[in-house]
């Protein structure tokens, strides 16, 4: 072993016995059967109904492959969560979804990326549209260096899905409301976004992206800067949304994804490596790399 | 205590070994900022020092208290009072009386000649002037004060120096004695020389005035700015939001910056070409001039635009199309408002150049000697430091301080450009 490995030995030790307190310590006892270099994706990627569906999705960066061959549906009504180490392409597959791929320079997306019989890629896509129907919580916060208030009403005003400043005002107090972060900034509206903290931050673009009404919502670790009880509340809405709305939930936290999700996608290194209910992929995965993962032996 | 622990050296000690070579580089380099600063703030109060210093006697002018009568029999021998009489009468001649007036002894041809240079041309265009304001005064007598020779004026402020010789001089003996006489009996004052500030350029330095060159330049460079302005604008936002990254818009850019480097004087002779040659634009015009010069400042503000938009985070941008605002919705509300501070400093290092520009003003006739004030864009005039070069250029002693004055004058016109814009700044700034 190197030393940078020995010194890496004893916090891994401690990740797993965090795994072994987990309530599916079961897992050990099941054998996944599917061997590592198997990179097809196993497990019911595709589903009867789907919201959205992807076929054969490839990314590049230039010429480095970013994703290969993803194949995937999301259901409606249903919240689907992305799991996998980083830097395996789950913040790409996600941009994906509502094009913002398209603001990377060398950036390149093929295969079929269907929504209500449309091509996402297809280039007579208007992208306004587009991205008004799928909304995005972006991995990094980013408020707009403008007021809370604003940050909030930008988006309703420049859809015209306000009559008047009284149904903004409603858009704005909701939109805090549900995601927790009323009660904390309700003083100062007028203050810039930027000057909140970073999980206020992260829960002010939440609220920018509901206050739109996507229709499909893609959250990348919404809740990475965030306390339990700040988290709890996201859940919720969560849960909320989805009784009408898809939500794709990327996260580092199984826990979360367990949690809330109902199907679990594993990302490994641009391979979507095995999709199953959430149950299942915690429970009984059937790739060696899905369980090496959840199971904190990764690596 | 593992074996892990006692193999290697602490990590605080490792830490506080480099610590010296640390502070002592950080230290260094202070020292090297703070004398550089040292150096270019004494290099700016020397510059600033001498040109006040020379300068600032210009903004005073001696005058000279004359008894002048408004003789009725000289100004208006027919009694008409008309106005083309008025005009044309003989002012001259009622200061060269009042002049024999206050020296009677002075005879001869030679010495009433010198004694009247001591007057300067401007003082009958000033009798003139009141008395075309005011007809009453013909036929009345009172004291006037005018202004007097450059020469006697460079004598009075001390710039001619009294004991060379008199045949280095161009004051004669008699007229020092004379002025000495004038000044004893406090006919003599200096006083604030409106003239700088009012009149267009003159032969003679004490009616040489700066508003000509200056309104020459304001209206040059208003063309240059509703010119480069909003083509840099667009320019920059087009390229950075909005363009493919193709082969083309790399030449583009490419030759953008080629452009920045190209000598001013090129311009010039562009636009010489162009808008006096081939359209036919007139010679000498602020419009010519504020097109070269526009042409001129456009690369500068593009790539300084072009270099604020690139700062401007790119979360920002993905923030706004996230919530489905169009490229052009994500420009105006999100990245204009964080870029327009950089960008106004583009517009205001463009157009500080363009404002102390001088070399493609030359080839478009902007030197001509003009004397009359500029109206409109149209009028043949000259720009400020296109005076100052012409004034630093001429042989007279007193156009030396007054070069320094309009230097003066360029310098504080630079300031209040400034100023507006760091206002114009902070105003964008503070707007969420
Ligand atoms: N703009 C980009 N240009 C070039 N390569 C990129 C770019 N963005 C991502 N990549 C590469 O694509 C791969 C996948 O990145 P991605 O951001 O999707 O990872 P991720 O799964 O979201 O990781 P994390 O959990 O750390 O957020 C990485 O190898 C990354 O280096
Ligand atoms: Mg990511």
């Amino acid at each position: 072993m190197t030393d940078i490995a020995k010194i890496a030995q004893p916090s891994n030790q401690i990740e797993r016995r965090k795994g072994d307190r987990r309530k599916h310590t079961r897992i050990h006892l099941s054998r996944a059967t599917v061997s590592r270099d198997n990179r097809r994706t196993v497990g019911e990627a595709t589903v009867s109904d789907p919201r959205i569906h992807c076929t054969d999705v490839n990314v590049f960066y230039g010429d480095k492959p970013a994703l290969r061959n993803v194949t995937l549906d999301i259901g409606c009504q249903e919240i689907i969560a992305m799991i996998g180490p980083s830097g395996c392409g789950k913040s790409t597959f996600l941009r994906c979804l509502n094009r913002m791929n398209d603001t990377i320079e060398c950036c390149r997306v093929t295969g079929s990326i269907m929504i209500d019989g449309q091509d996402i890629n297809d280039k007579s896509i208007d992208v306004v549209p587009l991205r008004a129907k799928i909304g995005m919580v972006f991995q990094k916060p980013n408020p707009f260096p403008k007021s809370v208030y604003e940050n909030i009403a930008f988006g309703p005003r420049i859809h015209g899905l306000a009559k008047d400043k009284v149904e903004l005002d409603e858009i704005v107090v909701t939109s805090l409301k549900r995601t927790g972060l009323w009660e904390e900034v309700k003083d100062r509206l007028d203050q810039p976004g930027t000057s909140l903290s970073g999980g206020q931050q992260q829960r002010l673009c939440i609220a920018r992206t509901i206050a739109v009404n996507p229709e499909v919502i893609l959250m990348d670790e919404p809740c990475s800067a965030l306390d339990p009880i700040a988290t709890t509340k996201i859940e919720e809405l969560m849960d909320q949304l989805c009784t009408d709305y898809s939500i794709v939930i990327v996260t580092h936290s199984m826990q979360q994804a367990a949690r809330v999700s109902h199907r679990t996608a594993y990302f490994h290194l641009g391979d979507l490596i095995e999709v199953g209910t959430t149950e299942q992929i915690f429970t009984k995965p059937v790739h060696q790399l899905t369980e090496d993962y959840i199971t904190g032996r990764f690596g | 205590m593992n074996k892990l622990a006692s193999s290697r050296p602490k990590t605080i000690d490792q830490v506080k070994a480099s610590l010296p070579k640390r502070h002592l580089s950080e230290k260094v380099f202070r020292s090297i900022g703070l004398i550089s600063i040292i150096i270019s703030l004494m290099f700016l109060f020397v510059l600033f020092y001498t040109i006040v210093s020379k300068g600032y006697t210009a903004f005073q002018q001696t005058f000279i208290q004359l008894e002048v009568n408004f003789d009725e029999r000289l100004l208006d021998p027919e009694g008409t009072r008309h106005r083309d009489a008025l005009s044309t009468a003989d002012y001259g001649g009622l200061i060269k009386a009042s002049l024999s007036k206050l020296f009677p002894e002075v005879t001869t041809r030679n010495e009433k000649r010198l004694l009247y240079s001591l007057v300067s041309t401007g003082a009958a265009y000033q009798l003139r002037e009141r008395v075309m304001d005011n007809p009453a005064l013909i036929g009345q007598t009172q004291q006037v004060w005018v202004p007097v020779d450059d020469e006697v004026d460079m004598l009075i402020k001390g710039h001619t120096l009294r004991d060379v010789p008199e045949a280095e001089r161009r004051l004669r003996d008699v007229q020092i004695a004379w002025l000495d006489q004038l000044e004893a009996k406090e006919k003599l004052a200096l006083k604030f020389n409106t003239a700088f500030f009012i009149n267009g350029d003159s032969r003679e330095p004490e009616l040489a005035g700066i508003w000509g060159a200056l309104m020459g330049s304001i209206y040059t460079l208003i063309v240059t700015l509703i010119l480069s302005f909003p083509i840099g604008f667009a320019t920059a936002v087009y390229l950075e939001e909005f363009a493919p990254k193709n082969k083309w818009i790399d030449l583009i850019e490419v030759n953008i910056n080629n452009l920045a480097a190209v000598p001013s004087i090129i311009f010039g002779l562009l636009g010489l070409a162009v808008f006096i040659n081939f359209m036919s634009f007139p010679r000498s015009a602020p419009l010519v001039g504020g097109l070269v010069l526009a042409f001129m400042t456009l690369p500068t503000i593009i790539i300084a635009s072009r270099g604020a938009l690139k700062s401007v985070p790119p979360s920002i941008r993905e923030a706004a199309l996230g919530v489905g605002a169009s490229t052009m919705q994500a420009v105006y509300f999100h990245v204009l408002p964080l870029a327009i501070p950089g960008m106004l400093t583009g517009v205001i290092i463009g157009m500080a150049r363009a404002l102390g520009e001088t070399a493609p003003l030359l080839m478009i006739g902007m030197v001509a000697f003009i004397v009359d004030i500029p109206s409109n864009i149209l009028d043949p005039a000259t720009a400020l430091p296109v005076q100052i070069f012409l004034w630093a250029d001429s042989p007279e002693r007193a156009f030396v301080e007054r070069t320094s004055a309009a230097i003066i004058v360029l310098l504080g016109f630079l300031f209040v450009m400034n100023a507006l814009a760091i206002i114009l700044r902070k105003k964008f700034e503070h707007r969420w």
